[in-house]
């Protein structure tokens, strides 16, 4: 194969829009639709006791307003809890529009229409909702206490609870191998909330098509195939009536995975009812508080180790906030709670937790999705046995890992897809070996001290994480090649930056070869594909990837069918090159794919010089065949799907060095490397580009960003202003190197590498701030003013 | 209630365009939904995140705290008016291609007209100098690092042109 462009640093073809303003998002699309506003709810807990519109109703342009009253059917019923699990016992989903409570500030109460966005909002301030507020529980501690509830029949706030206990030799239990343990610890660490924060906010634009009773709805979401069958259902639509189509996507992050958002079907309903179209763009305020959160969770540890600090029992009780509504279930701390044990053998292991709820916005997967906080457990235990024993940090996580030779290697687990949680390759201790040699750690103690000298303090971390990528259930993808010799790839699966019309696009010219500007990809539109679940979980390179190698596999095997028989030659002897089908080794004898697709497509017809080749009349044709073979389809074109049997598992290390002024506190990162096993490389250029955006988030994670609440459940930093995300000034330079253990669970050998990135940055950055410091860091992000305090109360 | 509107006349890429637009009109939005340039992007319409950055009278401003009528009379710049005569990409645009620059694509127009603007006053600026440049604009998906490595490789594609 000439065309051999898996592996290279292809560049994105998705850039030449994107970089002229011709790229179409939520927002750039319907000129002249209604616009949507919603009336929000101040207060973090109240009953709604009246809603008066009539002030309102002078607003010039004001088309339509609706609270949950004018909700007809299904849609006036709760929103789907998407993940049930029955250890979710309490799960809890909002309805569109808030029905006589309101349990956190941001919530729809009422959804106005207007001309435009600036008249419908004009309107939404002159509706008056009258309230009896009702005590806001905020806080875990405080929603633990279970004194007041966020929902009346959910006691003492629990949502789920959930133990899972993994035995050591012997049959020990976890607590009964930490009591025996020649060493033990314990302590407490926090997490703030954060959160995805795409630049672009949700949005939702329908078209209803009356005469053709059929609706077509554009939204910025991470699933198009789900919003689809969600608004079918909700609306009473038959499901070949509805399309649904993700356009331009300005980041995601996780955010956009959650659906149906109450706008996802009141925007679909409202034009449908009104026979116009109707669109609905966020703003960056209800993006703070009307979308999700993540990440707040307290943990409490109990580690028991040898004197090399092999951990021999590790409990683990976690408390999870997941604010006001669970329509995503508890896949966040379930991922905590498995993923914690990263790339380490642990011996006994017994975790436990409870998810909480609280008056505030619901959490649902942010880039990571439980990990960071897992992987900030876990490395916080390693470094603190390392300090207990007085060892090298990185001894005592080799002394822990799981070696090459021990792959496939089981937790004993149960992971996010129900499956059990047993990796399927990685190399943890050349990953460490390669970090350790990239950020220089042998000979930083010398560098430290040379620092000192100068009166600095610098001090450096490391932080090491398992990744569960590419879950199920499946993807599927489509490939056609049409007489003009084009390709034509769709999956059902969305982009939000990603570069999939690029890595797609490579995978099918090398499965093809074809030239890559040959082929052309769309994602995310249910018009090209129907099945599909949607991008998360660093999932898609895996998942799509793969199922558009086994289509272009299909596709290619009947174009080497029909040219063999066109070239009498046997099929097993022939290759592509180009875009050309020839008998391997004489590139005389040769088809072009586009006659190859032009003969798979018996014709009665002739519409243009190419299509006569496949005319009834045109060529000999045995007698006694029917022109389209049984079992065969007309067309070159294939389908097909990968269906994993579980996940495969990414693995990374990275280190960091940090600086402390010793006045003001300030932490800055001198340098962060990383090491990065994703499997098989399809583009080290985006795959690099994934890393640098991860570690970016956790960067702010780890030192900026978290959402402060206070007594009364206002979220008080909703805005760009108060809310800390990193400029160019706040991330580091970051210094890259890859490790390649294919996972033998696909046939492209990838694992994902999405999420990446950001997972381990707040352990790192704890681990490099203590060491500078000498100071315990167990609660992040950490600011000037916190690491200040920390100093006053040494 | 009716608004007052006003006539505005804005020259866009060069173009002369006209408007009626109530006093509040923000002129991001006078772009995007009344002239129909939806490359100048909104990412938070409180100043902070730069998205909407678009040139006015050569300098960068922020287009969501910019009112419509504020730009009557003037000349604007925006991401659709970056590239050369033929749709050929400026060096700007090239370089964010080639350094993988972007990926969502939606901060992009804003550091665009900023580089742009950045590179003119300053065709080979020091590391210090870029990073100050981008500095006031959001991008949550690439770590900037590469935006920064654009910005250099822009400022020598800049320059081999004028060679
Ligand atoms: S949209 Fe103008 S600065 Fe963010
Ligand atoms: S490329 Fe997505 S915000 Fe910058």
């Amino acid at each position: 194969m000439t065309t051999r462009l898996f592996g290279e640093p292809v560049r994105r073809r998705e850039d030449a829009r994107l970089i002229t303003g011709q790229g179409r998002y939520l927002d750039d699309l319907g000129a002249g639709a209604l616009a949507a506003a919603f009336v929000r709810s101040p207060h973090a807990h109240a009953r709604i006791l009246d809603v008066d519109v009539s002030a309102a109703l002078d607003v010039e342009g004001l088309v339509a307003i609706y609270t949950w009253e004018d909700l007809p059917g299904a849609l006036a019923e709760p929103l789907p809890l998407l993940i049930p699990h029955p250890a979710l016992t309490h799960g809890r989903t909002a309805y569109p529009l808030a029905r006589e409570i309101v349990r956190h500030v941001g919530e729809p109460v009422v959804m106005v229409v207007a001309r435009d966005r600036y008249l419908a909002e004009d309107a939404c301030a002159l509706i008056r909702v009258g309230y009896e507020i009702l005590k806001p529980v905020v806080g875990i501690e405080e929603a633990v206490r279970g004194v007041h509830l966020v929902h009346e029949d959910v006691p003492g706030n629990v949502g789920a609870h959930l133990v899972q206990e993994v035995p050591g030799h012997g049959g020990v239990t976890a607590r009964e191998a930490v009591e025996a343990a020649p060493h033990r610890l314990e302590f407490r660490l926090d997490v703030e909330r954060s959160a995805c924060t795409p630049l672009e906010g949700k949005g939702v634009y329908a078209r209803w098509d009356a005469d053709d009773g059929s609706l077509r709805v554009y939204s910025s979401t991470q699933t198009s195939t789900s919003v689809r069958m969600a608004i079918a259902a909700k609306l009473g639509l038959p499901l070949p009536k509805v399309e649904v189509i993700a356009p331009d996507v300005g980041g995601g992050f996780g955010v956009k995975i959650v659906h149906p958002w109450p706008e996802e079907i009141l925007v679909p309903w409202a034009a449908r009812l009104l026979h116009r179209e109707v669109k609905w763009t966020e703003d960056r305020r209800e993006h703070f508080v009307s979308s999700s959160h993540e990440r707040g969770q307290v943990q409490h540890v109990r580690v028991g180790f040898d004197d090399d600090g092999r951990v021999l029992g590790l409990e683990v009780e976690i408390l999870h906030d997941h604010g006001a509504y669970t329509p995503y279930g508890i896949i966040v701390p379930i991922i905590t709670s498995t993923q914690l044990l990263g790339p380490y053998k642990v011996g006994a292991y017994r975790v436990e937790f409870s998810s909480i709820y609280t008056n505030t916005v619901q959490v649902t997967p942010y880039r990571g999705a439980g990990r960071p906080q897992g992987v900030f457990c876990m490395e916080r235990t390693m470094d603190k046995i390392a300090a207990y024993l007085g060892r090298d940090r990185t001894q005592v996580r080799a002394a822990n890992f799981i070696q090459p030779d021990e792959f496939p290697y089981d937790q004993g687990l149960t992971f996010q897809d129900g499956r059990p949680l047993i990796y399927d390759s990685g190399d943890y201790p050349e990953a460490l070996r390669m970090l350790k040699e990239l950020i220089g750690w042998d000979s930083f103690a010398e560098e430290k001290a040379r620092a000192a000298a100068e009166g600095r303090r610098i001090g450096i971390g490391v932080g090491c994480y398992v990744e569960g990528t590419g879950v199920g259930p499946y993807e599927g993808g489509h490939v056609q090649i049409t007489s003009d010799g084009r390709v034509h790839v769709s999956t059902g699966l969305t982009s939000q930056g990603q570069g999939h019309e690029t890595v797609f696009a490579q995978i099918a010219a090398t499965e093809l070869g074809v030239p890559i500007e040959k082929v052309s990809v769309v994602t995310g539109d249910t018009r090209r594909f129907g099945y599909a679940v949607g991008t998360f979980a660093s999932r898609a390179a895996v998942m799509s990837g793969n199922a558009i190698a086994l289509a272009c596999r299909k596709v290619r095997e009947k174009a080497l069918r029909i040219a063999a028989e066109a070239l009498e030659a046997d099929p097993r002897d022939l290759e592509i090159t180009d875009g050309k089908i020839h008998v391997a080794g004489v590139p005389s004898a040769s088809i072009p794919l586009a006659t190859v697709a032009v003969l798979s497509n018996p014709l009665r017809y002739a519409f243009d010089e190419e299509a006569k080749r496949a005319t009834q009349f045109a060529g000999p044709a045995s007698d006694d065949r029917p022109p389209v073979a049984e079992g065969e389809e007309p067309g070159l074109e294939g389908r097909d799907y990968y269906s994993p049997v579980r996940s495969t598992f990414a693995a990374g290390m990275h280190a960091a060095i940090v600086e402390t002024d010793p006045d003001t506190a300030e932490i800055r990162i001198l340098r962060y490397a990383v090491v990065h096993d994703c499997g098989k490389l399809i583009n080290p250029m985006i795959v690099e580009g994934q890393i640098h955006g991860g570690v970016a988030q956790g960067v702010g994670g780890a030192l900026y960003e978290k959402m402060v609440y206070d007594e009364h459940g206002q979220l008080l930093n909703a805005s760009f202003m108060d809310f800390l995300m990193p400029y160019a000034t706040e991330v580091p330079r970051i210094e890259t190197a890859h490790l390649e253990t294919p996972s033998p669970l696909n046939p492209l050998g990838i694992k994902g590498a999405g999420e990446a990135g950001v997972i381990p940055v707040s352990a790192v950055i704890a681990s490099a701030v203590e060491d500078a410091e000498g100071i315990t860091i167990d609660r992040m992000p950490i600011s000037p003013s916190d690491l200040h305090h920390l100093r006053l109360t040494r | 209630m009716n608004e007052t509107r006003h006539r505005v006349t804005l020259t866009v890429n060069g173009v002369l365009h006209e408007a009626e637009v109530p006093g509040r009109r923000l002129l991001s939005d006078c772009l995007r939904h009344d002239l129909g340039l939806t490359g100048t992007h909104v990412g938070c319409e409180h100043g902070v995140c730069g998205a909407c950055t678009v040139l006015l009278d050569g300098e960068p401003v922020r287009s969501c705290l910019t009112f419509a009528v504020t730009a009557d009379g003037h000349e604007i710049t925006t991401v659709e008016g970056l590239a050369r005569g033929g749709g050929e990409p400026s060096p700007v645009q090239r370089a964010f291609t080639e350094c993988h620059a972007l990926q969502c694509g939606f901060c992009t127009p804003g550091f665009l007209c900023t580089v742009t603007a950045f590179l003119r006053d300053n065709p080979a600026p020091s590391e210090e100098e870029a990073l100050e440049a981008v500095a006031g604009n959001l991008c949550r998906c690439t770590g900037y690092q590469n935006i920064l490595k654009a910005v250099h490789r822009a400022a020598e594609l800049q320059a081999e042109e004028d060679r």
